[in-house]
């Protein structure tokens, strides 16, 4: 008789831990321009590569190469380079003013600007995005007001969620941004229901959903895709992963599945993987999948490879659970600095210009926060009443509230 | 006027809600072209369409999850969870999203949602098929709670729901479907053809929530019964002769507490009743209530007949069911205390 061979459990571990060196020699990075780019109708058992890949347009010198190039002009271009700046610069002064006690949180997007700013580029005014927390390019790239944006992270009098809200779960229907929920995944489930509503009323709205990844563990990133699939949901998948929920290592929620990508191939859902940190790339692969979606060809899943350069949030310090230098030796590079260098490289801007704007945009900052806070901070100045602590909980105020507020005396 | 079933009156609710208003869909598990495990949505999908009226994946959360994004969309679905002990999965997506979208951006999204479900036992559902989960929600702020105990309510009540501005929780009591069942198991089936609450008007009507009904009028003690219970309720009273005042919530949330009141203050005794568990069930907070808007005319402690602290058992569904006999004794205890 043989002995039994004793069952090993298996807990998968990141490739560096803090004090060890930065190792990124697991993520292949594909040369820019060498991944075809299909038809959108195509079938998306024809594409399967494209999970496992990465599309990248802009070379080691900035220069866009293949057939992801997209049709943005010089100006189109710059614009975006002033909303991944202004959102840099919005995320310095805002982590600052957390420190200085003026709010009791925030997130920062450092390394993932190019994301949020690049889709919303691509979406039309009418389409409806249900974002994380990570994802306030979509309302700077939208002409969102940053003192609207900042008086909801200092839960002020005119903060437009009335202080019920953490900082950053901002929400205008206006501007195609749902509200921001903290329980995970919630919205990417949502955001197909959205898109099934526009296609029940022969609307011409699309959808987009978003997630980290982290939270495609999630069951309600897996109902997503088996609704997007069975219902041809006009809707756009979008996934980033940057590599770090939290402490936990991204390994921690794709398992044994190569990519993020590759779990829409299960559900017969077209699945790109496109370098996160690369504007062009990004406006590219999102215009192809919304332009999938509009015409009625179903949902597309999208995952973005960033890097999260910063912390998770103020409450955590990364160096606690990888290695302190590990951002810089991130092989995809900075999305500002990328995108900079291709407009420098194109003769459509120069260092001269970008220190001119960094000095416009974080003085258009400066004033905003100063009207902001005009308006009170967290701790200080005027807040939402506590009447509004009653209201919106239903359309009507039902008797029990109304009692409740009567024994609170406003 | 027409007879209907519980069924029946359902289904003209959503039938008569579907013509009225393009916006409103219907979608659940084999809810589209079979019509529903109960049959509630049955010759929809043919009348109104598969856009309007369809098939959805086992997936409470995809159902309920979708239904939030329609809703923020501007439609008005009305889903149907297949029993409301499969509503756990769809639980995170109620009570942190449907319940809170008006509230966290204030007023900028809106969730104007109906989720029915069947609820309670007497089927013989063993425990997956026959719990009472209505305190889960009515604990919930930005839900509201409903549940009919008879075909006409059952129909005015959901129409309602469905033009309700917010999320709803529809609780269906199973056994009351194809009948006004009043406890005694042993006895033959009742039909609703037999009842006056059968008769259902055909067109639109709504029934306000938020407002009880009394269905019997009594000096000596109050009855607060919803769905199942009010059967029970009544033949309780009938045969134990005591003189007791029934009142049908309807509504759970916002709850109908005036009425409530005035009848503790008459009757001066109270006794709570549901076939959910005891524990920290919606009968807690009605008692705490009566205790607190009512106690100087209380005679006697409020007391509580509802379900044993334990799972819905299978062969001992009887001896877990809160029947006439057990609110029968409640009944003559609660006369000789105080």
């Amino acid at each position: 008789m043989t002995s039994p061979t004793p069952l090993r459990f298996h807990v998968p571990e990141p490739a560096s831990r803090p004090g060890g060196k930065p190792d990124f020699s697991g993520v292949s990075i594909p040369k820019a321009g060498s991944v075809r780019r299909p038809p959108v109708d195509v079938a998306p058992e024809e594409i399967r590569d494209l999970a496992y890949s990465i599309i990248r347009v802009l070379d080691h010198e900035g220069q866009p190469i293949g057939p992801w190039v997209p049709d943005l002009s010089k100006d189109e271009l710059v614009a975006g380079l002033r909303h991944m700046m202004t959102l840099r610069t919005f995320d310095a002064r805002m982590q600052m003013a957390q420190r200085q006690g003026k709010t009791s949180f925030y997130m920062q997007h450092t390394g993932e600007e190019a994301v949020s700013c690049a889709f919303r580029i691509a979406l039309g005014p009418d389409d409806m995005n249900f974002p994380t927390y990570r994802q306030a390019g979509l309302l700077i790239a939208h002409d969102y007001p940053l003192v609207d944006m900042m008086c909801q992270i200092y839960s002020n009098a005119n903060d437009p969620m009335k202080g019920r809200q953490l900082p950053v779960f901002y929400s205008s229907r206006k501007h195609g941004f749902f509200t921001i929920s903290g329980n995970l995944a919630t919205q990417f489930v949502q955001a197909v229901g959205w898109a099934m509503a526009s296609a029940i009323k022969g609307d011409s709205r699309i959808a987009a959903a978003w997630i980290g990844d982290g939270s495609t563990a999630e069951s309600d990133f897996h109902a997503a895709l088996v609704f997007a699939s069975t219902y041809k949901a006009p809707v756009v998948l979008n996934v980033v992963n940057n590599q770090w929920a939290i402490s936990t290592f991204q390994g921690i929620a794709r398992g044994g599945s190569g990519t993020f990508a590759a779990r829409g191939l299960g559900f017969g859902i077209p699945a790109l993987r496109v370098d996160g940190n690369d504007y062009l790339a990004t406006y590219a692969v999102a215009k192809w999948a919304i332009e999938r979606a509009r015409l009625n060809l179903g949902p597309t899943l999208i995952e973005y490879v960033t890097y999260r350069a910063g912390a998770h949030s103020t409450s955590d310090d990364p160096s606690a659970y990888r290695p302190k230098h590990e951002s810089e030796e991130w092989p995809l590079g900075d999305p500002v600095i990328r995108l900079k260098q291709h407009l420098i490289a194109a003769g459509a801007w120069s260092e001269e210009r970008h220190k001119q704007a960094e000095a416009e945009i974080l003085a258009e900052i400066i004033a905003a926060q100063k009207e902001a806070e005009s308006f009170g901070t967290l701790h200080s100045g005027s807040k939402p009443s506590a009447r509004d602590i009653f209201e919106d909980v239903y359309a009507e105020l039902p008797p029990h509230l109304r009692r409740q507020r009567q024994q609170i005396g406003v | 006027m027409p007879r209907m079933t519980m069924i029946e009156a359902i289904r003209s609710a959503l039938d008569v809600s579907m013509q009225r208003n393009d916006d409103v869909v219907v979608y659940g598990e084999d809810v589209g072209f079979f019509g529903g495990v109960f049959r509630c949505t049955q010759g929809l999908q043919q009348k109104y369409g598969v856009s309007r009226c369809f098939d959805a994946p086992i997936s409470e959360c995809g159902i309920v999850g979708t239904a939030i994004g329609m809703a923020a969309y501007g439609l008005r679905p009305c889903v149907e969870l297949q029993f409301a002990d499969y509503m756990y999965p769809a639980y995170d997506q109620i009570v942190s999203e449907a319940a809170r979208l008006r509230y966290r951006s204030a007023g900028d999204f809106t969730c104007p949602l109906v989720i029915r479900m069947p609820t309670g036992g007497g089927i013989f559902g063993g425990q997956t098929h026959s719990q009472s989960p209505e305190a889960l929600f009515t604990h919930v702020a930005g839900l509201k709670t409903v549940v009919p105990s008879n075909p006409h309510d059952a129909k005015g009540l959901l129409i309602a729901a469905i033009e309700d501005p917010d999320p709803v929780i529809f609780l269906e009591p199973k056994r009351l479907y194809n009948g006004p069942f009043d406890g005694h198991h042993d006895r033959p089936v009742t039909a609703w053809a037999k009842h006056e609450l059968s008769e259902v008007p055909e067109g639109h009507y709504a029934t306000p929530l938020g407002k009880a009904v009394t269905r019997r009028t009594g000096e000596s003690v109050t009855v607060l019964a919803y769905g199942t219970m009010v059967h029970v309720a009544l033949a309780a009273v009938e045969e134990t002769g005591v003189d007791a005042e029934v009142i049908d919530l309807r509504t759970l949330l916002p709850l109908d507490l005036e009425t409530i009141a005035a009848s503790v203050a008459k009757t001066g005794r109270c006794i709570v009743v549901h076939e959910a568990t005891l524990t920290s069930g919606f009968g807690a907070e009605l008692t705490a209530l009566v205790q607190e808007h009512c106690f100087y005319h209380l005679e006697a402690p409020v007391m509580r007949v509802t379900g044993w602290d334990t799972p819905y058992p299978h062969a001992q569904e009887w001896d877990y069911f809160p029947g006439p006999a057990r609110l029968g004794q409640a009944l003559r205890n609660i006369m000789e205390a105080g």
